[in-house]
């Protein structure tokens, strides 16, 4: 025990971040306990606020981009989304929601759809996209109808760029959620904004466990990113992916 | 009809603002420390000093309209005593500027007695005093140790506050906090992230007011405090005293009977060393223009910048003017 502490003495206010994740003690302001397990009913909703957002965004935006990338068009839809997505901060997008529809969990919720759709439905088109034409031939001279070559042909090829794209809405979703507060829902970034009951401690531990969170979240989607992979392009997919990933669009 | 009795309360201000000057003509030989002086000027005007215009001072604020406002009125003031006067008036949070204030940067700026308590000095918000003067005293002997003036404080406070519509009000028949008690089930409250946690917020209401209103609470961005009664989304929202909109809204203030809130007046901070070269004209003349600014005044004059869209400065002179402070 003494000797975390001391540990946590030496790593200065990133330790005492840290310290306030793991024990609780009296606010700032006074009058109630912050810290330790506190954290815990904002960690929850943290998490079900990035579920429904990545979820419902997901809902919407695979199927339309699966079925624009199988008919070959809308090409300027999916790029312009992308771009408006990228240029549009998600802050001013909440505060676009906050003031127009309300607060509250399902305003927050819409707004994060908003910021989610983006990635997965540009890398789902592109993903549907780059399946080679050879293939998709191929599987319509052996009879196979729209629908079948889109389930068992273009998804199957596609999902590893469509889970490239869930990986980067969450990882950005989990990080925009702390704002959350300023709109009626309480996650884990009322200790990064409420400053004057958290203080410096509650500011920086939160902001840890976000970050956490953030890494947690990108090494789970990028093994099931692996685990989607086809057998058949798994050895090329990485290279392919990689290209993709530093390549600018 | 609206832009009607906009004007006219315009002028009911502006009137009842004269008025608070006329009533320092009076007031003021009491108040003020130089006798010889008063009985000199028969007027609340300023006397320009020639000997003031080698003391460079320099006045900052915080980034929000009430700061700007108070920092061009002292701004505006001195220089009207004579100093030459620069401003800073876009400091960011109370850290910034007292950071500038000790590093030199600025010489002086206003901060409220409730805030430089809880931030500065970590006065845990369930230990505040209750009393102005006391809260002022404790600030004051709190800043001298650090070789910083707390100069006497405004007469309005500019605290948290239970707002809510009078249309509202009427129909709960509350006109004080604990009237709401037995009423606050179906009433939802609206307020900052902080607010939840603090004791002279929701926590206070909860433990000193015994409302039960946890679960009706949903912290809002400070910005939206007055628009969430306005559309009707809050019943209850904690707005500060000062705000314009109170009463162009038409909103009511809810009587704090268990002094749940502390008091948050607005203090002229000044280093010491740099007051006490600069001569008894500054101190003076800040106090003196400090008289006429009551809540009701300081809500109108932050009511020309936020809801007429003056500037700062515009405001400024306006109030300088209709207060009889300078020509």
């Amino acid at each position: 025990m003494t000797a975390t502490a001391a540990m946590l003495a030496v790593l200065g206010e990133f330790g005492d971040g840290v310290d306030f994740i793991l024990h609780a003690r009296e606010a700032r302001s006074g009058g109630t306990e912050v810290g330790g397990s506190t954290l815990l009913p904002m960690l929850v909703k943290h998490l079900e606020l990035t579920g429904a957002s990545v979820g419902i965004a997901v809902a919407l935006a695979v199927p339309i981009a699966l079925w624009l990338g199988h008919v070959g068009r809308g090409e300027l839809l999916a790029v312009s989304v992308s771009n408006i997505g990228r240029a549009v901060p998600s802050l001013a997008l909440v505060a676009f929601f906050v003031a127009y529809i309300g607060v509250g969990f399902e305003n927050v919720t819409l707004a994060l759809v908003l910021l989610a759709i983006p990635p997965i439905l540009t890398n789902t088109y592109v993903g549907v996209r780059q399946v080679d034409r050879d293939v998709v031939d191929a599987a319509r001279g052996m009879g196979m109808t729209g629908a079948q070559i889109v389930r068992r042909i273009e998804l199957p090829l596609a999902l590893p760029l469509v889970f490239g794209g869930i990986r980067t809405s969450v990882v950005n979703v989990i990080a925009t959620a702390t704002i959350a507060p300023l709109a009626g829902v309480v996650t884990l970034g009322d200790p990064i904004i409420a400053g004057g009951v958290y203080g410096q401690d509650g500011r920086i531990g939160a902001s840890i466990l976000v970050a956490l969170l953030a890494v947690a979240a990108e090494v789970v989607f990028a093994s099931l990113q692996r685990a989607v992979t086809p057998r058949g392009i798994r050895s090329t997919s990485r290279v392919r992916s990689l290209r993709r990933r530093f390549s600018p669009a | 009809m609206r832009r009607i009795t906009l004007v006219l309360l315009a002028l009911v201000a502006t009137l009842a603002l004269a008025a608070c000057g006329s009533d320092d003509d009076g007031g003021s030989t009491g108040a003020a420390t130089a006798p010889a002086e008063t009985t000199q000027a028969a007027s609340n005007q300023i006397q320009s000093n020639p000997g003031n215009a080698k003391t460079t001072v320099t006045i900052g604020s915080k980034n929000f309209t009430e700061q700007k406002v108070l920092g061009e009125i002292y701004a505006q003031a001195l220089e009207a005593a004579g100093y030459t006067v620069k401003t800073e008036l876009n400091l960011g949070d109370e850290n910034v500027a007292l950071k500038a204030l000790k590093d030199g940067q600025i010489d002086g700026y206003p901060e409220y007695t409730g805030t430089a308590l809880l931030s500065f000095f970590e006065v845990p918000t369930d230990q505040l005093p209750k009393d102005e003067q006391q809260a002022y005293q404790e600030v004051k002997a709190d800043f001298a140790k650090d070789g910083i003036a707390a100069l006497p404080p405004t007469p309005f406070t500019s605290s948290n506050e239970v707002g809510l519509t009078r249309e509202r009000a009427e129909e709960l028949g509350v006109t004080k906090i604990s009237d709401l008690k037995g009423k606050e089930d179906d009433l939802k409250l609206y307020g900052t992230p902080e607010c939840r946690q603090r004791m002279d917020c929701l926590l206070g209401l909860e433990k000193i007011y015994g409302l039960k209103l946890r679960d009706n609470f949903t912290p809002v961005d400070p910005a939206l405090r007055h628009e969430v009664l306005e559309k009707g989304q809050a019943d209850l929202s904690i707005v500060y005293t000062t705000d314009p909109q109170i009463e162009r809204d038409d909103e009511v203030l809810l009587e704090d009977d268990k002094g749940m809130f502390p008091p948050y007046n607005s203090t002229f901070l000044v280093k010491q060393s740099f007051l006490d070269q600069a001569g008894p004209d500054m101190a003076k003349t800040i106090e003196l223009v400090n008289q006429g600014l009551t809540a009701q005044a300081m809500q109108e004059l932050n009511a020309r910048v936020d809801l007429d869209k003056k500037t700062p400065a515009e405001v400024a002179k306006e109030y300088l003017q209709e207060s009889g402070y300078i020509a």
